[in-house]
């Protein structure tokens, strides 16, 4: 093997293409809303996956604001721990706003 | 053709030329998000083209597609610069940097013209022209102080563009008659701004600014690169294969 030149990145070799990040996007329809996730994509910085979320997901003027966040730094649930995350609701009625009616003008509920 | 006519033209044979360039990317990109922004862009250029050239075409009664598609290679009249190849990203990145700066400027004064249609024209697409620049920016910043594989391209991919950015701001009679009836704009009146701005932006990239002679020019004129005879080639090939059909 060639010595690599000092200074100089070296360059993915076939088979270890480097991936950029991967970034989870986030849009505010109007103002009032919270953001909902929207989708993911891949960009080498925050500053560009904001841009490309812009292209990717906002192109029809679905939002009034973006946020990415790294992938990496989101601790989600595990399948495996469903049960005792989310099964123990089903079962507290109390839980659940069901014993009042809801105003004809409440909207985002 | 009259001066206001000419005039729009050779800014929706800039915008079109462009445009056909930039769309041949797609689905070539380096990735899937910059695929999308290339193409995005590349639809608004062709907007402000169509934009353009329905308008010019207003004057003598012809339509958008017939400027577009059944013209000869004489008579486009856009700059030499648009029509370049797009070799590596980093040259098309150089390309986009210097031209998105050079139709921010125009379009920017432009929205004030005393023409209505091209003052729409401009305002609307001095909006999409900003965020074109803004992109050519981004990666400016990211190939030039990058590593030493993109800094090197991004440096050369200047070189290349760099004599073709004269005849973006050359002067002549017709810019100077309706830059005087206050309908366009005449740009070498704002190269200045133009040349400070890719200065900043090159340093800030570390990279240099070329000090390169400007090459022949004549794309006004309808005089153009060897390159153009191809992209026509592929541009109007099926409109005129198909004369017949006219609806797409």
């Amino acid at each position: 093997m060639s010595t690599p030149d000092p200074g100089r990145v070296a360059r993915p070799g076939p088979g270890e293409r480097r991936d950029w990040p991967l970034w989870e996007v986030f849009v505010r329809a109007r103002r009032g809303l919270s953001h909902v996730h929207v989708g993911s994509l891949h960009a080498p910085d925050a500053t560009l996956a904001l841009r490309n979320a812009r292209d990717v997901y906002t192109r029809r003027q679905e939002g009034v604001s973006v946020w990415v966040v790294p992938a990496s730094a989101i601790t989600a649930s595990s399948p495996d721990e469903k049960d005792p995350f989310f099964a123990p609701a089903g079962d507290k009625a109390y839980r659940h706003p069901t014993f009042y009616d809801v105003p004809d003008g409440v909207r985002q509920l | 053709m009259s001066a206001v006519a000419t005039y729009t033209l050779r800014l929706g044979d800039d915008a079109l030329v462009a445009a056909q360039r930039l769309a041949g990317w797609i689905s070539r990109a380096p990735e899937l998000e910059e695929d999308l922004a290339l193409a995005n862009i590349a639809l608004d250029l062709l907007g402000q083209a169509r934009s353009l050239l329905t308008y010019a075409g207003s004057f003598d009664g012809r339509s958008e597609d017939d400027l577009a598609y059944l013209r000869d290679e004489r008579e486009f009249c856009n700059v030499q610069f648009v029509e370049l190849p797009n070799g590596d990203f980093g040259m098309t990145i150089a390309r986009m940097l210097f031209f998105s700066a050079y139709q921010y400027l125009l379009y920017d004064r432009l929205s004030g013209s005393a023409d209505p249609t091209l003052a729409a024209v401009a305002a609307r697409a001095v909006k999409e022209v900003a965020y074109h620049r803004d992109h050519a920016v981004q990666w400016t910043l990211r190939l030039g102080d990058g590593t030493d594989e993109s800094h090197v391209r991004m440096q050369a991919a200047l070189e290349a563009c760099w004599p073709y950015t004269a005849e973006l701001f050359e002067s002549d009679a017709l810019t100077r008659e309706v830059a005087a009836a206050g309908v366009g704009v005449d740009p070498g009146t704002f190269s200045p701004q133009w040349a400070s701005f890719v200065d900043g932006i090159l340093k800030e990239a570390t990279l240099t600014v070329p000090v390169l002679p400007a090459r022949v020019t004549g794309g006004r004129r309808g005089i153009h690169t060897e390159h153009m005879g191809y992209l026509l080639a592929e541009m109007q090939y099926l409109r005129r294969s198909y004369p017949e059909d006219t609806e797409w």
